[in-house]
């Protein structure tokens, strides 16, 4: 994350550039390793995909022989490797195997499961933690500390299959807050939302409460406190904001794994997101979904780091135009 | 603390714009738990495809498309679209005529031109049960659908009840692919939200008798324990595929019960009768003695009652054989015929003959949960009579690529045996004398050659009854599929639904019938 450009423009693109070049030549490098170990997998693929259409009890060589020819499997490697470049080039994802539909269309409307349900997930994390996190670090090792200490270590430690049936116990089935599964209505992103960022909440109760102490006993925050500042002042204007330096590039990177980590959360409350999309397009061996699908994460990684180095940029109060590393 | 106020505003934004992606979703969703207008049924199937052959049934379970024929809960065969049907008397020619004042959920009239349309594209999918049927032609011939074949199929009627086959309007496709689901049934698609969600809505229009319930939504919910607690929580009215712990939980409550009937799906072992130790029929019999069954069901489907006792469950009416001897569970029997076959018992309980240890090896898939684990069971009861088992969860498509290159001994798989309303097809497909991928292997028995062709030629009742039991019979003799269990299928169903009736054969759901309980 050391990646700071100065205040020109023309640097910033340069920097946008390079990273998207190096996002792209990421991106096809997976999904060719992608198409690769679909290879390898065992089982007949066309077998496999004739059943993702037909059902098993539809499924027999006849209809395989015919899933076959139509998709044209039979053709060597690198010639379905190479067709996909070429229309990858020409901006076309293809068609997946199973659904016959875009699949542009198919990885467009699992993204964005993904991204509402990341998005959700990772504000609520970070409200939570950033709230714990800076309680205790107003009296370290004092009672909150101990107790939001207590609070890392249990939420870390409870697998999310597990916290999100307790959270479907306790305000879907007891109380009947909110709906336990389903995928579209507002009130069904609340419970799988709100599984994940527990979970990643501990983590930010603990980065946050660090930084901030660290912030707390430095010089220029003891000056700050000498100028005649309120407590308050000193902690929005002061701490929380260069505590921000050290926080902002560690959320890009949970945002990262939480992207690719939601895979047990949708597929308990049955939401439809990208970790859906993988996981059938690999049992269904849809290649030209699961190329897409990794494709579309390694430029999400690519986009959050860009974005991530942007704010940094923006929240680090040292000079600019001076090369820092954060 | 500004920065955490905005913090919270951001969290409500994100919150009341994720709503936007699908407006429509509030009847469905379990957001309104008092909200009678739409009856919301759960499963655990996606659907991948509009396309009658690829939507795994939902469209015709749902009532938007029909069948030209229906059956009952019995399998009977019913008028579907089609009020009545003949056939030629050579029994080459059917002809299914159509009711005057049909109309598609488009408001298009259905013609013999587009119902003809409609079963040349199921019988051109290879897929379908309809492609395997001696079609020589479909068209229309004034106002009914004429069906000519190469030789006699009396199944066709059945194989019609195929929800491959179900009927759409022309509209419907688009570049030769179906885009829409225009159907003719009593629901109509009022949205489609592919894999997960499906809303319908009574179509006003139907010939019959009007729906009582005037909505419904079908949600995918992939996991059995959020199924189970859905229907506890009263944020779903219908709810297929409960594991046995959710089974439990819905028989503790108050706000739903459990509804199952058995299907026509059998767990089998497919033998390779032409394997150097298994072409002994008195090894298939011991291994078949050997199965403790009845505690194997009790153990992995928790319904002793489940153990076969015959290839053919009960809810075959037809097939089934109550006379049949049940296959029994008797190791010291079992160990006799090992003995009598030659297999000894060897120094490490693994019997022998001829220096070769008796080592099989069963071929399973872990896409049903219950059949690794079932592998397993059978694989300690048969150690308990001398038998090695190595067992091999793999890839499905293993079983019919080990069956095509003989390499395959023992395969344990769960086979649906009527595809279509009528068995015949898939029992005639399961026991083809060339072999069959999910059905025997190189076991041939001219008594059942000669019963398939038999019926296949449409034979009068009591030779059919005859043809029925000669094919159970030689089947329960020599063993060229070993049962170990049938299969149940079941629906907790809340207590706001009367009417509510489960089809074994899942052709429908009959949701048309049901009514809100007052």
């Amino acid at each position: 994350m050391g990646l700071v450009s100065g205040a020109s423009t023309s640097r910033l693109g340069a920097v946008l550039l390079r990273r998207g070049a190096q996002g792209i030549g990421v991106a096809v490098l997976v999904a060719t390793l992608c198409f690769l170990v679909v290879r390898q997998l065992p089982g007949d693929a066309a077998l496999r995909i004739a059943a993702g259409r037909y059902g098993y009890d539809l499924v027999d060589a006849e209809a395989a022989a015919a899933v076959r020819s139509e998709l044209g499997l039979d053709r060597p490697a690198w010639q379905q490797l190479a067709d996909w470049l070429a229309a990858l080039v020409r901006g076309d994802l293809g068609t997946s195997l199973v659904t016959s539909a875009p699949v542009r269309e198919e990885v467009g409307y699992y993204l964005l499961g993904t991204l509402q349900l990341a998005g959700l997930a990772l504000l609520l994390a970070v409200a939570l933690g950033g709230v714990l996190g800076t309680l205790a670090a107003r009296r370290p090792d004092g009672l909150v500390d101990r107790a939001v200490d207590t609070w890392v270590a249990g939420v870390r430690a409870l697998p999310p299959f597990l916290l999100g049936l307790a959270l479907v116990l306790l305000f879907s089935v007891h109380l009947g807050w909110l709906p336990t599964v389903g995928h579209g209505s507002s009130t069904t992103i609340v419970l799988p939302a709100a599984t994940i960022a527990i979970g990643l909440s501990g983590l930010f109760a603990r980065v946050t409460r660090d930084a901030v102490v660290e912030v707390q006993r430095s010089e220029h925050v003891r000056f700050a406190r000498t100028k005649g500042l309120s407590d308050r002042v000193v902690l929005v204007r002061h701490v929380l904001r260069n505590a921000g330096v050290v926080l902002v590039p560690y959320v890009g990177v949970q945002a990262v794994v939480l992207v690719e980590g939601v895979v047990v959360v949708e597929s308990l409350f049955g939401w439809q997101g990208l970790g859906h999309a993988l996981v059938h397009a690999v049992f269904w061996r849809d290649v030209p979904v699961l190329q897409a699908a990794a494709l579309v994460l390694a430029l999400l990684v690519v986009a959050v780091n860009t974005l991530v180095d942007l704010v940094v940029l923006w929240l680090d109060p040292r000079p600019r135009g001076v090369a820092v590393g954060a | 603390m500004r920065s955490f106020r905005m913090l919270a505003v951001a969290v409500a934004t994100v919150i009341a714009g994720s709503g936007c992606t699908a407006p429509a979703a509030e009847g469905g969703s379990a957001g309104h738990p008092h909200d009678r207008d739409a009856l919301r049924v759960v499963g655990p199937f996606e659907v991948h495809s509009v396309a009658p052959v690829e939507s795994s049934g939902l469209f015709t379970r749902l009532e938007v498309a029909e069948t030209l024929v229906s059956s009952d809960l019995e399998g009977e065969l019913q008028p579907g679209l089609s009020p009545s049907w003949t056939d030629s008397a050579d029994g080459r020619e059917w002809t299914f005529d159509l009711p005057a004042d049909a109309t598609f959920h488009d408001g298009t009239p259905v013609t013999a031109d587009a119902v003809a349309a409609s079963l040349q594209a199921a019988y051109e999918e290879s897929a379908s049960p309809l492609a395997a049927a001696p079609v020589e032609r479909i068209a229309a011939a004034g106002d009914a659908v004429r069906i000519e074949l190469d030789q006699q199929y009396p199944s066709l009627p059945a194989t019609l009840t195929h929800y491959s086959t179900a009927v759409l309007a022309p509209a419907s496709w688009d570049g030769g692919r179906v885009t829409e689901v225009i159907g003719t049934g009593p629901y109509e698609i009022e949205d489609v939200e592919l894999p997960a969600r499906v809303e319908v809505t009574r179509f006003e229009d139907f010939r019959g008798e009007a729906p009582a319930i005037e909505q419904v939504s079908f949600q995918t919910v992939a996991r059995a324990e959020s199924r189970a607690l859905m229907a506890v929580s009263d944020q779903a009215d219908v709810v297929f595929g409960l594991e046995p712990a959710g089974r439990e939980r819905v028989d503790g409550s108050d706000t739903a019960e459990m509804v199952s009937s058995l299907q026509p799906r059998s767990l089998m072992m497919k033998v390779n009768v032409e394997d150097p130790v298994l072409e002994d029929v008195r090894v298939r019999q011991a291994l078949s003695l050997a199965l403790d069954r009845e505690s194997m069901a009790d153990a992995v489907l928790r319904e002793p009652d489940l153990a076969a006792t015959q290839l053919f469950p009960p809810s075959l009416t037809a097939w089934n054989q109550p006379d049949l001897e049940p296959l029994e569970h008797d190791t010291e029997a079992a160990a006799a015929l090992l003995d009598e076959a030659g297999w000894t018992a060897g120094p490490d309980g693994v019997r022998t003959k001829g220096g070769q240890p008796l080592e099989l090896t069963l071929t399973t898939y872990p896409d049903r949960p219950e059949l690794p684990a079932l592998a397993t069971a059978i694989q300690a009861s048969l150690e308990d009579v001398g038998v090695a088992v190595r067992v091999d969860v793999t890839n499905s498509s293993e079983i019919p690529a080990r069956h095509a290159d003989g390499s395959l001994q023992l395969g344990l798989l769960a086979k649906h045996l009527a595809l279509v309303t009528d068995p015949l097809p898939t029992v005639a497909e399961t026991f083809a004398e060339e072999g069959s991928e999910w059905g025997v292997m190189e076991w041939r028995n001219d008594d059942v050659a000669r019963a398939i062709a038999d019926l296949e030629a449409g034979a009068d009742e009591d030779e059919a009854e005859q043809d029925r039991a000669t094919i159970a019979t030689a089947a329960q003799e020599e063993l060229p599929l070993i049962p170990v269990a049938w299969y149940r299928m079941n629906a907790a169903v809340s207590g706001h639904v009367d009417g509510f009736v489960m089809d074994p054969l899942e052709r429908t759901w009959h949701l048309s019938q049901a009514t809100w309980a007052s």
